[in-house]
């Protein structure tokens, strides 16, 4: 899922201290299960800026709504007949939802409630790590699941470099390096004669080196 | 017994501190309360395990917030006592209801009576 976090509540207050009538827009999906963006988030931030406006003697109407997700415009159209109303909208989506809900309601403001950090796992409740930087060719099948673009520093394709020490990375003795988790694996797996093979250069035109992407499926277009 | 405590505290009870989600203190303040303050088992000994300790994060959380909006993080605490111990369920209240006075009412209680003035 695509991992985020929630902004400080001053830079939020900064955005849109300025509206009078301002909607936040939740998001259903990842930023509910990573507790940046989903109902109970928007629900504490609207009461949060309410009491701001209050003590500052503003007279400020907030408003809550949370979609199944932002990155679909069938639920975007829910809060077409409502939006009319508002000055703002903060959305709490991830910079996608965001853009989507921009783009669809272009006459609108609108402003990112959260920080969106990466596609990640939760490894536990508060804790979440990288795992895919949608690189557009997956070499998960050789790497014994384990992904050396996301996980090693310095994105290796034929690893460890001399960084690895007793299993961690050189960037910190918190991370653990994604080639010595690699060979692990395929040991365990009897492939270690993969390990062996060396990887060809990888064609980064797919990553975001080749410039924003689009994926478009002939078989399933409308 | 027969303890007397303030008679300003207005006591929810809840089955278990880990049921205080944020968003309960934040409300009680945009309502208009002067203070929180939520009471909990001693920490370790938790019927549910962590009930407390969930409860006293949600706490920090919510003085964070608070001081951001200048409604002052002071006026929600934690404290811990066990069921048995009546004199400290008093002397938490007075702490807590000194602590509310000294800093006074909550700031957008002003801007309620504005509204309804």
């Amino acid at each position: 899922m695509i991992i985020a976090e929630k902004k400080p509540i001053e830079e939020v207050i900064e955005m849109v201290k300025d509206f009078r009538k301002i909607l936040i827009v939740g998001c259903n999906e990842c930023v509910t299960v990573c507790e940046a963006g989903g109902k109970r988030e928007v629900a504490v931030l609207a009461s949060s800026l309410r009491m701001y406006f209050m003590n500052q003697g503003k007279d400020t109407q907030i408003d809550e709504v949370t979609l199944e997700r932002q990155c679909d415009r069938e639920y975007l159209e829910e809060i077409r007949n409502r939006i009319e109303q508002y000055d703002v909208v903060i959305s709490l989506a991830c910079g996608v939802g965001v853009q989507f809900l921009a783009e669809t309601y272009s006459r609108f403001p609108v402003y990112p409630g959260v920080n969106t950090c990466f596609m990640g796992v939760t490894e536990e409740r508060g804790v979440w790590s990288e795992r895919c930087q949608g690189c557009g060719q997956c070499i998960l099948g050789s790497t014994g699941g384990i992904c050396p673009i996301s996980r090693c520093a310095k994105r290796l394709l034929n690893g460890p470099c001399g960084g690895s020490t007793k299993g961690k990375c050189e960037i910190s003795k918190d991370l653990d390096c994604a080639w010595q988790l690699i060979i692990d694996r395929l040991k365990e797996l009897d492939r270690l004669d993969e390990y062996e093979q060396i990887a060809p250069i990888k064609d980064w035109s797919t990553e975001r080196a080749g410039g924003p992407r689009r994926v478009v499926r002939e078989d399933v277009r409308q | 017994m027969r303890l007397q405590y303030p008679s300003n505290i207005k006591i929810v009870s809840v089955p278990c501190t880990g049921k205080i989600d944020l968003i309960y203190l934040l409300k009680s303040f945009e309502k208009g309360a002067d203070g929180v303050y939520v009471l909990g088992c001693i920490e370790g000994e938790c019927r549910f395990g962590t009930g407390n300790l969930r409860a006293r994060k949600r706490v920090t959380q919510a003085q964070k917030i608070l001081d951001s909006i200048g409604i002052g993080g002071d006026r929600v605490q934690m404290y811990n006592l066990s069921s048995s111990e009546g004199p400290r369920f008093a002397e938490f209240a007075a702490e807590m209801t000194n602590k509310i006075r000294e800093l006074g009412p909550n700031p957008i209680k002003r801007f309620r009576e504005k509204l309804a003035a």
